[in-house]
């Protein structure tokens, strides 16, 4: 496939030989080249020119709620009744809650808003791949800081849940790295789908989804208000299953269904990975 | 600027044939749908050469330099980059590549500095090398006193340095530059164009497009004219003049409504005639008896230009004057 003319006694290419070899054998080839971490010092070098208002917006929002619902609300609703059926607060039960939509949010705008910026008016990433990476290099970059900005987000506001007394178990700061999952799967989705996206417009949809998402997925109440047909709509959609899995670990009580909430998180980031290296590539490497 | 540019060119056209080939293409083609971009097109490029690709827009300049740097894949044909094939083996190819491309897209993000050291990583770079190359290539860009500025704060010009400065970070045995002065002023061009034969002094081979001749005429050892996807003709500027044009032209006004009726009159004078809405071309070798046959026949045009020919006669010649989008 690839004459060697370039290998002349005056011009040699030396590792040429042994640079095919190794392409051939990974596993990705041409799409991967072990150097993510650049992405991602790009990434940290760039916050200190980022809108530190709007970052801190995303952290604050489901404090908000917390203190208001949790706090305003849960003066008149009480105890309710707990992952284990043991009555807790009104804001011992949203708070785990929230604390999946927060990683959620974090994920999400990293993955939607700024990936949308950087590929349809930045040309970043098209800078990016006229170097030595790959799509999945940039993927799992982008992914990364997009989990790093979660887990800070959960780390805030598992820190606030400890100042306001709702956390019981040491279980509970399992909520942070299984927050970093949720993360994972938002990020890993979202930047794939807003691949697709090239309008304003279609950014637009991206809230009309999560919103509902948000005040729908049994985060202010039990599932089992809703009719069986819905019930079962809510369980497809990814955020009841956060919402499910850090009430579960906020309490240290788990069930047959924690596994399977831990497996949808996996999947979705397997799917959403595979996704976003494809259209990257078929977007910058046509 | 011409006569200067052809003179020389003699002693600088083409490279040793010792030298290896570095770019190969043989029947490169990229269809998008049915309309193909790069028609089947045969090249090769050696070592150290600066090799132009000539064409109006829409001629598949710009498909050509993305399928060398492997950001699109070919339909069909053979590439060889350094005995890589780009399709298969992006990274690696693209770790000895620089680009340059029509458009900059320079980290915003960034300051002018960090663009250099933040582009090396992608190289998988050390900053132990990284350190002291960008701050040895912003002194190359003259933009040493703007290392700590933001990017959006630079002029086009001075945007265009930091661009071609970036492409160099990885020290590139080929750069391929997409219209690199495009939307500059001339004396940005300039420094530009010194910047460029000073690289290949050094003995990186050059692959630009461009469609200003004169550019084409500075900088390329061999050019390759290209129209619709195909190559329409292939060699140095010297020699390209010489088989598709004279060596003069004489430019005659006569008016716009009169050009086209005296040219009748001027028939026989010189190699070849052309009559545009705005004037007359004579193509001659003599260009002064050219226009003395045109006095001796009582023309009296409103003004006479004898000039050499240029790069830009042979362009026109090949992909004809009619305004391309």
């Amino acid at each position: 496939m690839s004459a060697r003319t370039a290998s002349g006694p005056a011009d040699p290419v030396p590792t040429a030989g042994a640079e095919t070899e190794a392409a051939r054998n990974r596993t990705f080839g041409p799409l991967y080249s072990r150097n993510a971490r650049a992405v991602i010092a790009r990434g940290l070098m760039a916050t200190r020119s980022t809108n530190w208002l709007v970052m801190l917006s995303g952290f604050f929002e489901p404090v908000l709620f917390l203190v208001s619902m949790g706090v305003g609300l849960g003066a008149i609703v009480g105890t309710v009744e707990g992952p284990d059926g043991t009555p807790i607060s009104y804001a011992a039960y949203i708070a785990p809650a929230l604390l999946a939509v927060s990683a959620m949010n974090g994920a999400v705008y990293d993955s939607t808003w700024n990936v949308f910026f950087k590929m349809n008016f930045a040309k970043l990433y098209q800078g990016m791949l006229y170097t030595s990476l790959g799509p999945l290099d940039v993927a799992l970059g982008e992914i990364f800081l997009a989990l790093l900005r979660g887990m800070l987000y959960a780390t805030g506001f598992t820190a606030v849940m400890g100042v306001m007394g709702l956390i019981t178990t040491p279980w509970a700061l399992l909520m942070v790295p299984a927050s970093v999952l949720i993360a994972f799967g938002f990020a890993s989705l979202g930047m794939g789908i807003t691949s697709f996206l090239k309008t304003f417009q279609q950014m637009d949809w991206i809230n009309f989804i999560l919103l509902p998402m948000f005040l729908f997925s049994a985060t202010f109440y039990p599932l089992s208000v809703y009719p069986v047909p819905v019930q079962w709509f809510i369980q497809a959609m990814p955020l009841w299953h956060g919402v499910e899995l850090l009430r579960q670990i906020s309490v240290g009580v788990f069930t047959a269904a924690t596994p399977l909430h831990i497996a949808y998180y996996l999947v979705m980031t397997a799917a959403g990975m595979l996704l976003t290296t494809l259209r990257l590539r078929s977007l910058f490497l046509k | 600027m011409h006569n200067e540019a052809i003179l020389p060119s003699g002693t600088r056209s083409g490279s040793p044939p010792s030298r290896p080939i570095v770019i190969a293409a043989e029947n490169l083609t990229k269809k998008y749908g049915d309309l193909a971009a790069v028609n089947g097109i045969s090249f090769s490029v050696p070592a150290g050469q600066s090799f132009g690709l000539l064409g109006p827009n829409g001629a598949g300049k710009s498909t050509a330099m993305k399928m060398i740097g492997g950001v699109t894949r070919r339909t069909s044909g053979r590439l060889d980059i350094m005995g890589l094939d780009p399709d298969t083996h992006g990274p690696e190819v693209r770790a000895h590549l620089g680009v340059v491309p029509q458009q900059d897209n320079l980290d915003e993000e960034l300051r002018v500095r960090d663009n250099l050291l933040v582009y090396g990583r992608y190289f998988g770079l050390p900053m132990s090398y990284l350190k002291p190359k960008a701050d040895e290539l912003l002194e190359f860009a003259q933009l040493t006193d703007k290392a700590k500025s933001k990017v959006d704060a630079l002029s086009g010009g001075m945007k265009r340095r930091l661009t071609i400065a970036r492409s160099l970070i990885n020290e590139p045995r080929i750069l391929l530059l997409d219209e690199p002065t495009t939307g500059l002023d001339p004396q940005a061009r300039h420094i530009l164009w010194d910047r460029l034969f000073r690289l290949k002094e050094q003995g990186v081979t050059l692959v630009l497009t461009t469609h200003y001749m004169d550019e084409a005429e500075q900088l390329c050892d061999r050019l390759i004219v290209v129209d619709k996807g195909r190559i329409m003709a292939e060699g140095s500027p010297a020699r390209l003049i010489r088989e598709h044009s004279t060596r003069e032209v004489v430019e005659l006004r006569f008016g716009s409504e009169r050009n086209t009726t005296i040219a009748a009159e001027l028939d026989g004078i010189g190699e070849r005639l052309e009559v545009l809405p705005d004037r007359v071309l004579i193509y001659a070798d003599d260009g002064e008896s050219a226009l003395e046959q045109v006095a001796s026949r009582g023309l009296r045009p409103l003004t006479s230009l004898v000039r050499r020919s240029s790069l830009e006669d042979v362009f026109l010649r090949l992909t004809g004057r009619s305004l391309v989008d």
